[in-house]
């Protein structure tokens, strides 16, 4: 069975249809792309799917539930994570905290026993910390993890905000333009980095980018936007050469 | 066995800078009543020293609301004012029943704080749907309802039981023996005198024990993250409502918890523009600002030395509130310029790099 099936989506903002009758199937452990000019609908199908916009018409399935309309924290917990184009970290807590908060529906103690102290806090939090570390050195940051995350360098800061997202044990992980504002070598470094993430924790990954390298090296399925509608689905290699995705990113 | 030694080393690190607040604390009431038992108190100052325990735990509590939470809120002096009456009801009404006045004030403290902490749900679910600005003006208006309300509640009890009036006193319909308890816009006399600066100090730690606690929690962290990135926190399954509900009703209890210090410093009660307005609830907030937003020792030192200061500065008489708006200008500088932080931190960070190099 699919991890995840969405069928006939659509939204429309006042006239405008941003994205319209969209279907796509995820098989479990893809490394699926979303590309398409500036404008075509990707960030909003990413909103969509996370219940910051609720769709006007169309259902969402993850692993046979359907999620279609909830909010954004229960799509979360149903197993859903996300980072950020436009990075959104939590700007004035350290490193370790940004994925310790990422753990903040794993692990529970009540608010008075983090009040007074009680054994279970010592306890959980240790578990907590063990557990953030662990996801940490596999992006590289366990050493700067005292430090706050907006003294990070930029490149890190996107690593942190995976994490973060990975932190809450997601099913589907949708990374939106990680590789935005990055070098040729931090974007190599960072393909490693999602190739490994998928491979390690069993992962699907549903990423929007505009960098071709990135995707025809590390994606297997692409799905091609073009005003608000699918222009073409298929593997990497076949999409990547059809006339009409090179017509819609290059012109005649 | 390293792993292990590193989130030890993480903890220490917060406990130590708690334990430095704590010390704060408990090292200026020592001093002062060092100097108490010299006898080099004047009885002005002796005065004060209640109501600096007062509004450090303001402070403190607002700081969570402000600085932790990250919503700012005007309206902080009318859970001050909740906490207050409410807890004088039931000294007054209560002190036959428990003679024992030490316990009879810490039922008095929990029932203030249980009756700010409603009224901080209350207020707080519709409030925190706002944002900004206009949530800064709904907790203004919000504590303006507050204290006019308490000035139309008329209380008596008699023979027969409490009665309750929102009209006048007459209205009550008492018996002879009847006794007023709440007297409208003239409030209540006759609170036991409760606080005394011990009390205060201990209900400062207190204070400060349940809000370092919280932040350093698993709560603390949902809290701030949703203060640094609304969205970013919903998106990874924070319940956003919950965790600002469950810091604006802690900030608003312990606030509940000043005002119970307050009602029982004072032989009569009343609700005016001065102590539970929206004047009182900027006064409050100057402290957090000055003090620095988020910063919790700040909002102690800078509570302490703004209350001080006018009294201080009494002997200079006409130029006494010229000085203290320079002194504001330059505590605000001070801890706000961009250069100022700057260079606070190059010199922390040099000391900090030293120490290690030891």
């Amino acid at each position: 069975m699919a991890l995840l099936e969405i069928k006939n989506l659509g939204i429309s903002f006042g006239g405008l249809r941003a994205v319209d009758n969209f279907s796509i199937t995820i098989e479990k452990g893809q490394l699926y792309g979303l590309i398409g000019p500036n404008g075509a609908g990707k960030t909003t199908m990413f909103n969509l799917l996370t219940g910051v916009y609720k769709p006007s018409a169309g259902t969402i399935l993850l692993d046979g539930d359907n999620i279609t309309g909830k909010k954004t924290k229960d799509i979360n917990n149903a197993g859903i994570a996300r980072t950020f184009q436009n990075i959104r970290l939590f700007k004035e807590l350290t490193v370790l905290d940004n994925v310790k908060t990422g753990l903040h529906n794993r692990y529970s103690y009540s608010t008075l026993t983090g009040i007074l102290r009680l054994p279970k806090y010592y306890k959980v939090e240790k578990e907590m910390d063990e557990k953030a570390i662990e996801l940490l050195k596999v992006f590289d940051l366990d050493k700067e993890k005292d430090l706050l995350a907006s003294n990070l360098p930029y490149g890190k800061q996107r690593k942190l905000e995976i994490a973060r997202a990975l932190a809450t044990g997601p099913k589907l992980l949708l990374l939106d333009e990680p590789a935005a504002g990055m070098n040729p070598n931090e974007t190599t470094e960072l393909m490693d980095t999602i190739r490994f993430v998928r491979d390690n924790f069993e992962m699907t990954i549903l990423l929007i980018e505009h960098d071709m390298k990135l995707v025809s090296g590390i994606c297997e399925k692409l799905t091609v936007l073009n005003f608000g509608q699918v222009l073409i689905q298929g593997n990497t290699a076949d999409v990547l050469n059809d006339p009409e995705v090179i017509k819609a990113y290059l012109g005649e | 066995m390293e792993k292990s030694n590193k989130t030890n080393f993480h903890l220490s690190k917060t406990l130590k800078s708690n334990l430095i607040t704590y010390g704060i604390v408990i090292a200026a009431f020592l001093i002062v009543q060092l100097l108490i038992n010299a006898g080099q108190v004047s009885s002005l100052m002796k005065g004060l020293l209640v109501p600096l325990c007062i509004y450090t735990i303001l402070a403190v509590s607002l700081n969570l609301t402000v600085g932790i939470l990250g919503e700012l809120s005007l309206g902080h002096a009318a859970f001050m004012c909740v906490g207050a009456f409410s807890s004088s009801l039931f000294s007054i009404s209560m002190l036959e029943a428990i003679p024992n006045s030490g316990f009879r004030f810490f039922l008095a403290i929990l029932i203030g704080a249980a009756a700010a902490a409603v009224a901080g749900i209350i207020i707080g679910i519709p409030v925190l749907r706002l944002r900004g600005d206009y949530l800064a003006i709904v907790t203004l208006a919000f504590g303006e309802i507050i204290k006019n309300v308490v000035n139309v509640i008329f209380i008596g009890k008699d023979s027969n039981g409490l009665h309750f009036s929102m009209k006048n006193a007459m209205a009550l319909n008492m018996e002879k023996d009847g006794k007023m308890i709440l007297n409208g816009a003239q409030g209540i006399t006759g609170t036991p005198k409760d606080s005394t600066f011990f009390i205060g100090v201990l209900l400062i730690l207190v204070t400060l024990f349940i809000v370092l606690n919280l932040i350093h929690s698993r709560s603390g962290r949902a809290i701030m993250s949703v203060r640094d990135n609304r969205i970013a926190a919903e998106s990874i399954g924070i319940n956003i409502t919950k965790y600002k509900l469950m810091a604006f009703t802690i900030s608003a209890s312990l606030a509940g918890v000043a005002g119970v210090l307050y009602s029982h410093n004072l032989s009569s009660l009343t609700a005016t523009q001065k102590n539970f307005g929206y004047n009182q609830s900027i006064m409050i907030l100057v402290f957090v600002v000055l003090g620095g937003i988020g910063n919790i020792r700040g909002s102690i030192i800078a509570a302490i030395t703004l209350t001080l200061l006018p009294e201080l500065l009494r002997g200079l008489n006409t130029y006494r509130m010229l000085i203290y708006a320079l002194i504001l200008i330059f505590m605000m500088i001070f801890n706000w310029s961009p250069k100022l932080i700057d260079l606070r931190k190059r010199f922390f960070h040099k000391n900090k790099a030293e120490r290690e190099k030891v």
